[in-house]
């Protein structure tokens, strides 16, 4: 089976004024089906060209990058964009929801490009399955204002679930939340992952990758470890933990 | 992407912020609304003097006093004073292809009838006068040949005229007082309406000349002759004969101007259309400029509306949207705004000419083929100012786009 994501030699180099900057240096990276990644680093390290490129956002500048067999750099910016819309779902730190618009009609956004397109039964049905995967089924009317922040990360990751992709692209997804919210978010990741869903996260929080399967880590553009992740935490058992630490906290005073 | 589908998501992203899109709205309310509106009073203008012109009557010459091509502004109508009663004598007698003849005299005179008293105005000219101007009787006969020669004190009114003197009582056979001198009404005249100044047709009265020139109006000139031709055939003979007749009467040397001007009656309707077509032109495009200057309002609001939606746009673009759909969805806004404002316009515009007609008395015609014309013209603006935010938001890179705050 070939890599759902090869990188071979991907260089991404920007050009701000006189100046380059070589975001990502010569970098090779595989990664199959099923996998979970963080990808870390400090800010300057190049994990978020990184995410970019991974999202196919942009072309390498020199390089390869093949996403499930397809070459990127062959591919054209309405090509990048049908790409996007099938095989990726992107989770942002700020979640980006459209405040004007319900949960549900958020969720349906990506459908809105689908070439070619559904019918708005469909849209519906699909936006309602979506929403009841990450666990708001009762709360596809409500706009985001009316959602916490755990909330809307879940309908985020709603959004991105909702064309079926075979990738989860979160940029620091746990970034604007609490502890508790974070894990109960990273629970929803490590749901997705168990039934298959390949996830790739950026994130500067060593606890958060703890929750991840493989670490990727960066520093100038390259990638200075690679491992996989030992005593990994579960996210239902660290909230249990978490639960019975603040009951003590309040049996004690 | 689906059409309806992205109306519903431009409606929804004008209504985030209702007053600034009733604002930039009202530039094209104003604009297609002032639009139709100036049309439709040029119209107007036109369809009455059009009117005007054919009650002037057929194949009617019109000989005034006075050179208008030599002096311009400054020689008014009849001002010179130059057609005399032996112009129009010869006239009558000389010339060929005639059918009717009738100087005209002009003044203003209070008339009293029993204890009603008018200021109205005293039209005088021959017994062909009103067979020339296209004057209908509605009771009554003309007065004749006879009573101009004699300058019998007989009279014609004007509806306006003798409902004002007599009210629905019958005003033939009455006498009027014209300056204290008294006048048999022997007529009334058909309803003429007002013309393209507004001015009521109806407020006259007509007189012989004979007795206009020694009652009221004094002096020894005329300030027109009208001359009707038999056919439209002998028309333009007329008018040359007509012109070497008063030339040689006026003993107008070779190379020296007219102190006289002959227009026929088509050369008067061909310069009142082409003088209001211009007016209609010059006021619809002033009104265009303003909607010019609405779409330039729309192209701002949507320019800045790109911006602070830079990133829902990189949102979009992320998951999936093509440039062109950017493109689309802020064009569709913009033609959106362009043509509900527009839709408001027209209404705007239809009611305004009613109101100008109303309140002004102005007749004004609302055409369907401005209305339909502003109408699109709004949406096609729409279209032209809505197309460089909106490529500029399609162009956007995506990751700039997510990154920007």
């Amino acid at each position: 089976m070939s890599a759902l994501i090869k990188l071979e030699n991907f260089s991404k180099t920007y050009r701000t004024g006189e100046m380059e900057v070589h975001a990502v240096q010569s970098v090779s990276l595989e990664i199959q089906s099923g996998e979970f990644v963080a990808i870390m680093g400090a800010s300057g390290s190049g994990k978020s060209t990184m995410m970019n490129s991974l999202g196919c956002l942009d072309r390498p500048t020199s390089g390869r990058f093949w996403l499930d067999g397809v070459d990127i750099g062959s591919l054209n910016r309405d090509q990048l964009a049908d790409l996007r819309n099938k095989k990726i779902g992107f989770i942002f730190q700020g979640f980006n929801l459209l405040a004007r618009s319900t949960a549900l009609e958020n969720i349906e956004l990506p459908m809105l490009y689908l070439r070619p397109s559904i019918s708005t039964q469909q849209q519906v049905e699909r936006a309602e399955k979506a929403l009841a995967i990450v666990g708001l089924g009762n709360r596809g009317d409500h706009r985001p204002s009316q959602l916490s922040g755990g909330q809307q990360q879940r309908v985020a990751i709603a959004r991105a679930l909702v064309n079926q992709p075979k990738l989860l692209l979160a940029d620091e997804p746990t970034g604007n939340l609490d502890t508790q919210t974070s894990m109960e978010i990273m629970g929803v990741f490590q749901e997705l992952n168990r039934s298959g869903m390949t996830v790739i996260m950026v994130t500067h929080e060593l606890d958060i990758a703890r929750y991840c399967k493989r670490n990727v880590i960066m520093r100038d553009g390259r990638i200075v470890s690679d491992t996989e992740v030992l005593n990994r935490h579960d996210a239902v058992e660290e909230i249990k933990k978490l639960r019975l630490e603040q009951q003590a906290v309040q049996l004690t005073s | 992407m689906i059409i309806i589908t992205t109306i519903r998501m431009a409606i929804r992203a004008l209504q985030r912020n209702t007053l600034r899109t009733l604002l930039t709205m009202l530039g094209i309310i104003i604009g297609v609304g002032a639009v139709i509106a100036m049309i439709s009073i040029g119209n107007g203008a036109r369809a009455q003097i059009e009117s005007q012109i054919a009650s002037l009557g057929q194949n009617v010459i019109l000989v005034m006093s006075g050179n208008f091509t030599r002096g311009g502004m400054g020689m008014g109508f009849g001002s010179a004073g130059t057609l005399t009663k032996e112009d129009f004598d010869a006239i009558g007698r000389e010339v060929i292809g005639v059918s009717g003849a009738s100087p005209e005299v002009r003044g203003n005179a209070q008339v009293a009838a029993g204890n009603q008293n008018v200021n109205t105005s005293i039209i005088g000219g021959s017994e062909d006068y009103a067979v020339i101007r296209s004057w209908t009787l509605t009771s009554g006969a003309n007065f004749n040949d006879q009573d101009v020669r004699s300058a019998n004190k007989v009279a014609l009114l004007g509806q306006t005229t003798a409902a004002t003197l007599f009210g629905d009582g019958e005003a033939v056979g009455q006498i009027i007082r014209i300056k204290n001198a008294p006048f048999a009404v022997v007529g009334v005249l058909g309803a003429k309406g007002s013309d393209a100044r507004g001015n009521d047709q109806d407020d006259i009265i007509i007189i012989p000349w004979t007795s206009a020139m020694k009652r009221i109006t004094g002096g020894t000139t005329f300030r027109s002759i009208s001359v009707q031709a038999m056919d439209v055939a002998s028309s333009p003979q007329v008018q040359s004969d007509l012109n070497d007749l008063l030339r040689q009467r006026h003993r107008i040397s070779e190379g020296k101007e007219d102190d006289f001007t002959i227009r026929s009656q088509q050369e008067i309707a061909d310069f009142a259309t082409a003088s209001t077509k211009v007016m209609t032109v010059l006021l619809g495009s002033i009104a265009g400029v303003s909607l010019l200057v609405g779409g330039i309002g729309i192209m701002n609001i949507m320019l800045v509306s790109v911006t602070e939606r830079t990133r829902e746009i990189g949102v979009r673009m992320a998951i999936g949207a093509r440039g062109q759909d950017i493109l689309l969805q802020f064009l569709i806004e913009a033609v959106v705004l362009s043509v509900v404002g527009g839709g408001v316009g027209v209404v705007f515009g239809v009611a305004g000419s009613y109101a100008v007609a109303k309140t002004q008395n102005w007749a004004t015609l609302v055409s369907t083929s401005s209305v339909v014309l502003s109408f699109l013209t709004s949406a096609g603006i729409g279209i032209f100012f809505g197309f460089y935010p909106a490529r500029k938001a399609a162009q956007l890179d995506p990751i700039e786009a997510l990154r920007f705050d």
